[in-house]
């Protein structure tokens, strides 16, 4: 054998496989609502954590009058104790964001390892575990949350938990069903002939090539995260020693705000929310839209090609 | 004859199909390769060549039969016993673009066998060496690069290094060059006939029967989860003996537009090996079929040259 | 005869997302009689299904095209999809590389197969479904199995199937690309023998794209060999077997091995040049077995023989 291909593009052509910093740039440029999720994210991740450097008053610091109005010193005004809210809604932004990571962290680890195992493995395995996943996703979050909390007691570690478990069903069946996939490509077939064990390829094959999905997948969860994390705190089941987002909702209502017409001690925290998780979002779907595009185009479909003048040196053929 | 490397005796494997039904993948074949020898297993698709491969590699559970391997019966082998049989026998699978891990570079593809079996001295030299044999010269050239910066034939390669760094005695490929170009078939081709001169047994499964009688010193004709003839190659394209062979034959078109081809052409497609046929499983589409055909089910037996066999009652 | 098509030199460029573009046809020329089975055939990416698809005109946006397709005396390219859009379907048609996997799973194979000729207008309702069924038997499948669904047909009769669905508005010319790959040979025997039929039958000319040479030199007449997003040779199969004018036809064929020859295989070393780039001299220089010095830097000169057999390459006397 002495003939061989011709390499498709010379040595000092081969690309360099892009560094993450410049793949993630390069992510960023292609989807512009991504980037705009993503400046947003960094502008509240910075917030939580050199917040407390920055924030005009203390967390638990009475400053002025009880629903205190707006006002140049207290632009946010003030809340039922006489906190100031701006300071709060910067404490609040750590608990919140944490409790969110973590939450997702948590369903990640737990629903990916029950989607890969059962994915992977398949069979009794696969059905046992499933049977367990269907069970706990019947199962009403609100009776879970309730649950959890009356017997546990109200913490952000059990609020972590509870986030968890909420979640970790809707993980499990999504990797379940990429992991399928991937046992099927022939890369793992011919480890499984080479005699490579399971451990072995579930690291080195199967894990890498669905980590993206698992990220994506995550960074959306985190949005959950959060949003449930608010309803948690919003029905009285939150950690009463520290000031979320959710809390502050909470206290709010629970110090009918409403009827002192302190609409700023509602809005804020709501709109921090929001904006966090429509953050999240804008970032996950992004991610989970450019790794799996959609690009068939039906073939009785118009196309609108261009028409362009002949070159100039036309080769004559 | 030299005592055969691989040699696999009525080999059955059922898949179950739901409803208490079973698909009749693979249903009674048996099949030898010597060192130095290449076979071809030739058929439509779904007539159980994958199946048989992967039976063979002990990735298929196998029904029935044996199969054993320089001697010794692996039928029953767990996968712990079977780890040093897959230091020394290796599939190459179809698709070069899909048998490939895209994350892992070329290095890391070939090294792989050398990680899994442990081998650790001059893993390097052995990758290298492994290109080399495998076609990619300067070995240099490749060894960084990932599935997609190289062409169909050169991963293919790529492919055929990963299974030769371990330096097995027998190689099993799967369909190895449909899914590449014309023009670089030949050298994949080329490179196991190569292989199969300096002492290795190849068993290599293709449905283009040009291909067989180009590069194979047997050919066994599968039909429905059965070899129904088998032979040295050149008898098998020049002196077909059962119908099928010879619709098959027929039906390969030739290069030379004057040369007169009278294809036969078989009506309908490999019927479902749900539902197997009585008797003669070919009956239903072959075009000498008799009476007796419907009952009687024909065993290989020698037929046309010298260690040709087929089954047909006819003969 | 007239020819019912006429493609001069066809050009497509494809806009690439670094900005740069890629040639991929590049003035290709040719003449197609009423009733005529062309081959074109060549290694992956020469750019056989983009030529045939700017003749369908269903070339995606990122694409732009020029030269002339003369279809009956007209050039149907000259107004874009404007002036394509009345002949797609109706007049030139075609089945698609890998069709037989494109049939939408959740609907019948019969309403898929309607699709073109009610957006035709050509029939509605049930004149439609009995056209259909009369499509379906023209391939060779009993018309009453319309209302099956797509994965209740195997491999060959979805690919029939879509040969029906290119028939539907009786079109003159039938592009079909790569027609049998991914067939069984037995199937693929079954397939080749009813193109031959209703090309026959139904007087249609018909280009079938494909990279297995043997295929041609049973199906069709003539054929031209692509090669980098030209047309390399082009010529009656006979001519191109017996007497290739192209060193490239001549590797092409002996890199096909013969069932009944005992001729060595040889492959075609390197691989085709990438098109995102301007070629100096003959494209196929770097693989050549017969390159003259000439060939590095000089365009290949037209070559001509009998029966409107051309070839562009330096050499003089057959390859
Ligand atoms: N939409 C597109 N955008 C950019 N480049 C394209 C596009 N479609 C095709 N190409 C390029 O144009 C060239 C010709 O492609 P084409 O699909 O026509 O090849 P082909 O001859 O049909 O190959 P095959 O035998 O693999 O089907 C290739 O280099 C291909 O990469
Ligand atoms: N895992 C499986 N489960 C059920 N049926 C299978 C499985 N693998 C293969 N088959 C069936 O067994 C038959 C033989 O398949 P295969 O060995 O892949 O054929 P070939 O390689 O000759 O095309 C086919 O009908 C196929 O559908
Ligand atoms: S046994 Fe009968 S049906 Fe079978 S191949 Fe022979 S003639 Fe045909
Ligand atoms: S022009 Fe030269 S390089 Fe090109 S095909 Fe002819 S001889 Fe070969
Ligand atoms: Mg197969
Ligand atoms: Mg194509």
């Amino acid at each position: 054998m002495s003939v061989v291909d011709a390499p498709m593009t010379p040595l000092d052509e081969v690309r360099k496989s892009p560094s993450r910093l410049r793949s993630l740039l390069s992510f960023l440029r292609k989807h512009p609502q991504a980037a705009i999720g993503f400046v947003i994210l960094m502008l509240f991740v910075f917030v939580a954590i050199f917040g407390p450097y920055f924030a005009p008053y203390g967390e638990r610091e009475q400053v002025g009058p009880i629903f205190g109005t707006p006002s140049s010193a207290h632009p946010l005004g003030l809340d039922d104790g006489g906190i100031d809210i701006l300071s709060l809604l910067i404490y609040g932004a750590r608990v919140t964001l944490i409790v969110g990571f973590a939450g997702a962290v948590v369903a990640m680890l737990v629903g990916g390892s029950i989607g890969i195992i059962s994915g992977y493995f398949g069979g009794k395995i696969d059905n046992a575990l499933m049977r367990t996943t269907d069970y706990f996703l019947v199962l009403p979050d609100l009776v879970l949350m309730i649950v959890v909390a009356s017997i546990w007691g109200r913490s952000l570690r059990n609020i972590i938990i509870i986030i968890g478990l909420i979640y970790w069903t809707y993980m499990a069946r999504l990797i379940r069903a990429q992991v399928k996939v991937v046992r099927e490509r022939a890369y793992v077939k011919r480890a499984q002939a080479l005699g490579a064990t399971h451990t072995r390829i579930i690291f080195r094959h199967v894990i890498p090539q669905i980590a993206p999905l698992l990220l994506a997948q995550t960074v959306l969860m985190v949005a959950l995260a959060i949003f449930l994390e608010t309803a948690i705190s919003f029905l009285g089941l939150g950690d009463p020693s520290v000031a979320s987002w959710g809390k502050m909702i909470e206290t709010a209502f629970s110090r009918s705000a409403i009827s002192y017409g302190a609409w700023w001690a509602i809005a804020p925290p709501g709109i921090a929310v929001a904006l966090v998780i429509m953050a999240f979002n804008m970032v996950g779907t992004a991610a989970e839209d450019s790794l799996n595009p959609r690009l068939r185009v039906s073939h009785l479909a118009r196309r609108h090609f261009r028409l362009r003048p002949l070159p100039d040196k036309e080769p004559p053929k | 004859m030299t005592e055969p490397l691989l040699q696999v005796d009525d080999l059955v494997v059922h898949y179950p199909a739901g409803r208490k039904r079973v698909v009749h993948a693979v249903d009674g074949v048996s099949l030898t390769v010597a060192p130095g020898e290449f076979v071809a297993l030739v058929g439509e698709s779904g007539c159980g060549k994958t199946t048989t491969a992967q039976a063979i590699m002990r990735m298929a559970k196998v029904t029935a039969g044996t199969i054993t391997y320089s001697g010794c019966d692996i039928t029953t082998f767990s996968q712990r016993e079977m780890r040093p049989i897959r230091h020394e026998m290796q599939l190459i699978f179809q698709d070069p673009y899909e048998s490939l891990d895209p994350r892992f570079r070329v290095r890391d593809t070939v090294i792989e066998p050398l990680q899994i079996h442990g081998v650790t001295d001059n893993r390097e030299e052995r990758v290298r060496a492994a290109l080399e044999r495998a076609g990619l010269t300067p070995a240099e050239l490749y060894i960084d690069r990932y599935p997609h910066e190289l062409s169909g034939g050169q991963r293919q390669r790529v492919s055929i290094a990963a299974s030769l760094v371990l330096e097995p005695t027998m190689l099993l490929a799967d369909e190895p060059v449909s899914m590449l170009d014309v023009s670089v078939r030949a050298g994949i081709l080329g490179l196991l006939e190569e292989l199969r001169k300096s002492g290795l047994g190849i068993l290599m499964i293709t449905h283009d029967l040009s291909t067989a009688a180009h590069y194979a010193n047997r050919i066994c004709v599968m039909y429905l989860g059965r070899v129904v003839e088998e032979g040295p190659a050149h008898e098998v394209i020049r002196n077909p003996q059962h119908p099928y062979t010879k619709a098959l034959v027929s039906v390969v078109p030739q290069p030379d537009p004057d040369r007169a081809t009278k294809p036969q052409i078989l009506q309908g497609e490999t019927p479902n090996p749900v539902n197997v046929p009585s008797g003669c499983r070919f009956h239903p589409r072959c075009p000498v079929a008799e009476a007796r055909c419907q009952n009687e089910d024909p065993q290989l037996r020698p037929a046309g040259g010298d260690g040709q066999q087929a089954a047909c009652l006819l003969i | 005869m007239t020819p019912v098509l006429v493609i001069e030199g066809l050009h497509v460029w494809f806009e690439l997302p670094n900005h740069k573009e890629l040639h991929a046809v590049k003035g290709i020329s040719f003449e197609l009689e009423p009733g005529e089975r062309l081959g074109l055939v060549g290694e992956s990416g020469c750019g056989k299904t983009t030529a045939i698809l700017a003749m369908m005109g269903l070339l995606p946006p990122t694409a732009s095209a020029a030269g002339k397709i003369i279809l009956d005396g007209d050039d149907i390219l000259a107004g874009g999809d404007t002036t394509m859009r009345p002949h797609r379907w109706k007049d030139i048609s075609m089945v698609f590389q890998g069709a037989m996997n494109a049939f939408d799973p959740v609907k019948t194979i019969g309403s898929q197969i309607q699709e073109p000729i009610v957006k035709a207008k050509l029939a509605e309702g049930k004149a439609a479904r009995l056209r259909t069924a009369e499509l379906l038997e023209l391939v060779g499948i009993s018309g009453s199995r319309q209302d099956r669904y797509p994965h209740e047909f195997s491999g060959g009769m979805r690919q029939r199937a879509a040969i029906a669905m290119a028939l539907a508005c009786d079109p003159k010319v039938l592009l079909a690309d790569e027609p049998t790959t991914a067939l069984d040979v037995m199937v693929q025997a079954q397939i080749l023998k009813l193109l031959v039929q209703l090309t026959d039958d139904l007087g249609l000319a018909m280009i079938m794209v494909t990279h297995d040479l043997p295929l041609v030199s049973q199906v069709c007449t003539r054929a031209a060999v692509m090669y980098a997003g030209e047309i390399a040779e082009i010529g009656t199969t006979h001519d191109l077997y017996h007497k290739p004018l192209h060193p490239y036809t001549r590797m092409l064929f002996s890199a096909t091995p013969d069932l009944l020859a005992e001729q060595t295989v040889r492959s075609i070393p390197g691989a085709p040049p990438r098109l995102d780039q301007p070629l100096v001299g003959c494209p196929f220089q770097p693989r050549c077995d017969s390159a003259l010095t000439v060939c590095a830097s000089e365009a290949a000169p037209l070559r001509t023989g009998p029966d409107g057999h051309r070839a562009y390459c330096h050499l003089k006397d057959t390859a």
